[in-house]
């Protein structure tokens, strides 16, 4: 299968990734030979095969409900908004979304 | 001291071990003596990314206050080298990326932190593929690293700064991560162990997701033996990490000078077809001479399915990379484009100026493989083939303790020989990546070199049955020296 430079655009888009021109050519052409070596996987009959999700068919676990804050919530919140790129009192700052 | 200080470099974890315990020299000493190394030799390797060697001294410090107090834990006091991957409170984690170039991160991975409760001193993080995404370590942000034994080749990857390290000496030993192959394959270009264990049996938390139903941690180090101390203290259940197993640990050092009399040991057919080169197929059948010697016995056995395993993975794993790269939207911490317009604005120009190009490509495979009308001819036909992988390899364990074979198709490649085509540079996991697929325990040992450049065996294990693999190394171990070569003296 062959990917199209449209298709590539709509899944860079998807993905929030933004591909210069000059880069369009290469990508499509690395994309279009992944997906041939990926390819390769349709020669083999899998319909009655259960697909795996994780290697131990592990199911996922699950915890008690039980909040379990730390004490020094504060200071942890504080810790965590410092590597933040822009914060304001206690929260993260994004762009302005709704006018 | 008993032994002078420019010996330290060479000697075993038991052998540190029983030096900081005798007081023949202090973590101090050792930390510092392998601090001095990496200022001497790692502007030429660039195997770290990040080095403070105020923390690891006062680490080393600490250390020396508990062996003053009588402690002897296995790792107490010993430097060790720690993947960019593993997240450390308070110290710069990159994983290899600009997008973490400035990410601090404010908790411990549980790696990080049972190594810490060890007495392990952290000497520093490890240079390695972008988002752990490469093997060659040329995708890193911060440059490639060089392979000690030759600095114009790669040292694999990802984990090529950990691999790098330990082969140049400049830490005892190191961790890493594998997720297709990334601890084995940079192992055995370098000349070093790497143990990638059964998944699940070390936690991910605070480890920076790659693809979550590969990704494992594990011990990369000079020997067996090493690789067995560091082991026991990196596994165990961790409440923290939902994928985390809750199989028995036993203590990996135990089994270690067990003889491997009767031991069976599967050669699958397809890693030996015509595909594999005559120089490394040579390499390996010398390898199994000396297990036959210890009284192994080898076994043809069939993985049919195994040619599938790398398209398979290559739909799998940057599927799952696409969904856990989602996260680093500019947003909450790492970077963040200058004078975003607008909300969509900020997510993709932070995207795209702070993923490198292997990462933004994996990212649409990824997102590609997902899309609607795409997902079930790749994600759902990966996932089948991914099952028919792990059958093959369950009914060969019916016969065969161990699988043996290489663990690369070649030597040390030279630094931008493999960069223009991605595929090239994925069929280097050709032999690796099944067992990443199938969740087995997986090993790489030096097995001799090509034109003077380090190869390795790959040992596959059963479900939680590293302690079979470390054993059957260890003994290999006696009777080589391979693991003993150093490229650097």
């Amino acid at each position: 299968m062959t990917i199209s430079k449209e298709q590539i655009i709509q899944t860079a888009k998807l993905a929030r990734v933004k591909l210069n021109d000059n880069e369009m050519d290469d990508i499509t052409q690395r994309l279009s030979s992944i997906l041939e070596l990926v390819d390769q996987m349709q020669a083999v009959d899998t319909s009655a095969v259960e697909p795996m999700a994780n290697s131990l068919d592990a199911v996922q676990t699950l915890r008690v409900d039980l909040v379990d804050e730390p004490a020094d919530k504060i200071a942890r919140r504080n810790e965590l908004l410092e590597g933040a790129p822009a914060c304001e009192d206690g929260l993260f700052l994004v762009p302005r979304v709704i006018d | 001291m008993t032994k002078p200080n420019t010996d330290l470099h060479n000697l075993t974890i038991a052998e540190l071990h029983r030096g900081l315990q005798q007081k023949q020299f202090s973590s101090h000493e050792l930390t510092e003596h392998f601090l001095q190394r990496i200022t001497q030799l790692d502007t030429e390797l660039n195997c770290f990314i990040s080095v403070d060697a105020e923390r690891a001294l006062l680490l080393a410090d600490e250390a020396d206050q508990r062996l003053a107090n009588g402690d002897t834990a296995d790792l107490l006091g010993i430097p060790i080298a720690q993947k960019d991957i593993f997240c450390t409170r308070g110290m710069r984690t990159s994983c290899g990326s600009k997008m973490l170039d400035n990410f601090v991160p404010p908790y411990d991975a549980t790696v990080i932190a049972r190594m810490q409760q060890a007495g392990a001193v952290m000497l520093g993080k490890t240079n390695m593929d972008e988002f752990a995404m490469g093997s060659s370590n040329e995708t890193s942000y911060y440059g490639p690293v060089k392979n000690p034994w030759d600095t114009n080749t790669v040292p694999g990857g990802s984990s090529g700064g950990s691999a790098a390290a330990v082969a140049a000496r400049l830490a005892p030993a190191a961790t890493g991560t594998d997720t297709g192959g990334s601890i084995r394959q940079p192992a055995a270009l370098c000349g070093i162990t790497g143990l990638k264990p059964t998944y699940g049996r070390v936690s991910r938390y605070g480890m920076i997701a790659f693809a979550s139903s590969l990704d494992q941690g594990g011990p990369m180090t000079r020997s067996a033996a090493d690789a067995a101390v560091l082991l026991n203290t990196m596994v165990g259940h961790d409440p923290l990490d939902s994928t985390s197993a809750h199989a028995v640990c036993p203590d990996f050092t135990k089994q270690l000078p067990k003889s491997i009399k009767g031991l069976r040991i599967g050669l699958p057919k397809e890693y030996f077809d015509q595909r594999l080169n005559t120089a490394m197929a040579d390499k390996v059948h010398e390898a199994l001479q000396h297990l036959t010697a210890l009284g192994a016995e080898l076994v043809d056995i069939e993985l049919p399915n195994s040619a599938l395993s790398v398209p398979a993975y290559y739909v799998i794993a940057p599927a799952e990379a696409s969904s856990n790269l989602s996260r680093f939207d500019g947003v909450r911490y790492g970077y963040r484009c200058e004078n975003p317009t607008d909300l969509e604005d900020m997510y993709t120009r932070t995207r795209s100026e702070g993923f490198g190009d292997e990462v933004k490509r994996r990212i649409l495979v990824g997102a590609y493989a997902l899309s609607a009308g795409y997902y079930d001819a790749y994600y759902r036909k990966a996932q089948q083939i991914r099952r028919l992988i792990k059958e093959d390899f369950v009914k060969a364990f019916e016969k065969v303790d161990v699988i043996a074979g290489p663990t690369s198709p070649s030597p040390a490649f030279a630094l931008g020989a493999k960069q223009s085509d991605p595929v090239e540079m994925y069929l280097e996991d050709i032999y690796t990546i099944a067992v990443n697929l199938a969740g087995l325990p997986g090993m790489s040992i030096p097995a001799g070199f090509i034109n003077k450049m380090p190869v390795g065996l790959q040992l596959v294990g059963n479900y939680f049955d590293e302690s079979t693999l470390l054993n059957t190394a260890h003994q290999y171990q006696q009777v080589t020296d391979w693991h003993q070569r150093s490229p650097i003296d």
